[in-house]
């Protein structure tokens, strides 16, 4: 277990590292690539438990949708880059808070979940069939519950966009 | 080495090569430093393989020219001789520009490329890491260089590269999903992501009871090789898909302001990932490094292997740039519509008809 907690710290410290500068930089490109940072630590976190489906998910969605899309965003949007002074921390003690609470939620939730509970000594990797097995029995309801919510997302967006453009 | 991490390459290593290969068993880290560096070495000689065969001499020909001749017999070193140069030129920073993401940008996009090559199988046992989820590991990685591009256009500070950033952003995004899609036919085919399971299904499967050629699934799936091979053409910006870039428009694109051995990167990962994405057709497609008579666990196919797949997959690679200098470019609203209103539907039409016949039969 001794690689796995050298590679967690290690992993741990650059995702903290680079998510404190996604919110002290004000470059707001910057912000978005150190974001690339955190999720592919998160990423790596996930296939260092053996999730091998769920890090290469992570990967595929978040950077490489997700985060393309905020880049995207981004260079739609503005044109100036470097720093940019109406980045402000005016609005940094409702921020603080707001992490603080989300903190005590996912705390609370996960102790009171797992508890003193260890993984496993041996962790072998889940394969994406026994991932997609569990998916389709056991978590079904969940699963269409999202699926159903995604779509309702999506004509949503749809939706709302061609009203701006028909008007 | 612990559980989790030695477990992707545990196959590897359960079942050492014969020792008529080699006297004795290699330790881990060997093991992974000869893979690391064939992979280091692979693909450079890709990108200068497919550079040379097709984007000096079969456009050549197809446009009655020789095209290099000069360098080595018959231009042969004509891309070395590139090389080389870029290497000599001045490394040049936009004045305005982002240093630091313009200069990390172009390793963003080579990197995606080399991760693509870690799961491309060529033998039984040549392969640096046999992952239970590959192909789609595969186009997980290949979708990073996305990012790098994006980088490369905003930090240039230059409208041009901005503007083919932009398109390139829009283009990839919209290709991602036919190219995801194309690939699951195979993968509910094959009822595995594994590459490896992959050429073993084809090499060991029947058409209607006849073993004779295996199950390539090149038949059952032409649908999917069509979509994946138009799908891959956009993802690699090339001509008919080549907004992002066109030189006739906007310079370069998101490659404008990149000289020397930065621009060499992004030429490299071009060819390096054209390579790559031939290899995944091979392997899906067209029974990968396996031949479908005798016994393909034969350790001979570690040796043999690598030929066959190369020879499959420069037969796809020829199809790739044949598209690139036969097309006229496409507009930016006719590329996407061709993605979102014809590929992708009959991607998923692809989808549920290979689910119906697998469950069928």
């Amino acid at each position: 277990m001794i690689a796995e907690h050298v590679a967690f710290g290690i992993i741990a410290a650059v995702m903290v590292a680079a998510a404190s500068r996604v919110v002290t930089t004000r470059d707001i490109m910057h912000a978005a690539l150190y974001l690339v940072i955190v999720l592919a630590g998160v990423a790596a976190l996930f296939l260092l438990v053996g999730a091998e489906f769920t890090g290469i998910t992570q990967v595929l969605i978040y950077i490489g949708a997700v985060i393309v899309l905020f880049l995207f965003g981004i260079m739609l949007t503005r044109s100036d880059f470097g720093d940019n002074e109406d980045t402000d921390y005016k609005r940094k003690f409702p921020a603080l808070l707001t992490a603080a609470l989300l903190l005590a939620v996912m705390v609370v939730a996960l102790v009171d979940r797992f508890g003193t509970e260890k993984l496993p000594d041996d962790l072998s990797p889940q394969t994406t069939a026994q991932v997609s097995d569990e998916l389709f029995s056991q978590f079904i309801v969940p699963f269409e519950a999202v699926s159903v919510l995604l779509l309702a997302a999506l004509i949503g967006a749809i939706v709302v966009a061609r009203r701006e453009e028909g008007g | 080495m612990s559980a989790a991490f030695a477990q992707p390459f545990a196959p590897l290593l359960a079942q050492p090569l014969p020792s008529a290969m080699f006297a004795l068993e290699v330790p881990y880290w060997v093991s992974s430093a000869i893979k690391l560096g064939l992979v280091a070495l692979i693909i450079p000689t890709a990108a200068l393989v497919l550079g040379y065969v097709f984007l000096l001499k079969m456009m050549s020909f197809m446009q009655s020219r020789l095209g290099p001749m000069e360098a080595g017999p018959y231009g042969t070193l004509q891309l070395l001789a590139d090389g080389i140069k870029f290497l000599q030129k001045e490394d040049i920073f936009p004045e305005k520009a982002d240093r630091t993401v313009f200069a990390l940008a172009p390793l963003v996009v080579l990197i995606s490329t080399f991760l693509i090559y870690v799961v491309i199988p060529a033998g039984p046992n040549a392969v640096v890491a046999q992952l239970d989820v590959g192909i789609f590991y595969a186009l997980a990685v290949s979708s990073l260089s996305v990012v790098g591009i994006l980088m490369a256009g905003w930090a240039s500070s230059n409208k041009y590269a901005l503007v083919g950033g932009l398109r390139a952003a829009g283009q990839l995004i919209a290709y991602e999903l036919p190219l995801v899609l194309a690939v699951m036919g195979v993968v509910i085919q094959a009822g595995t992501l594994d590459l490896q399971k992959i050429v073993t299904a084809q090499a060991q499967g029947e058409i209607f009871g006849w073993d004779g050629i295996g199950n390539p699934f090149i038949l059952t799936q032409f649908v999917g090789f069509f979509i994946f091979l138009v799908a891959v053409q956009a993802e690699l910006t090339q001509p008919p898909f080549d907004m992002p870039v066109a030189e006739s428009e906007i310079v370069g694109g998101y490659q404008v302001e990149y000289t020397g051995f930065r621009f060499l990167f992004f030429f490299m990962g071009e060819f390096g990932t054209a390579f790559a994405f031939a290899a995944l057709a091979a392997v899906m497609f067209l029974g990968g490094w396996a031949l479908p008579w005798g016994d393909i666990t034969h350790w001979g196919f570690n040796i043999a292997g690598p030929v066959i797949l190369l020879v499959k997959v420069l037969a796809v690679a020829t199809l790739i740039f044949w598209f690139r200098f036969t097309y006229p470019r496409l507009r930016e609203d006719q590329l996407q519509r061709l993605a979102w209103k014809f590929l992708i539907p009959l991607a998923l039409a692809n989808i549920v008809v290979t689910g119906i016949f697998k469950v069928v039969f």
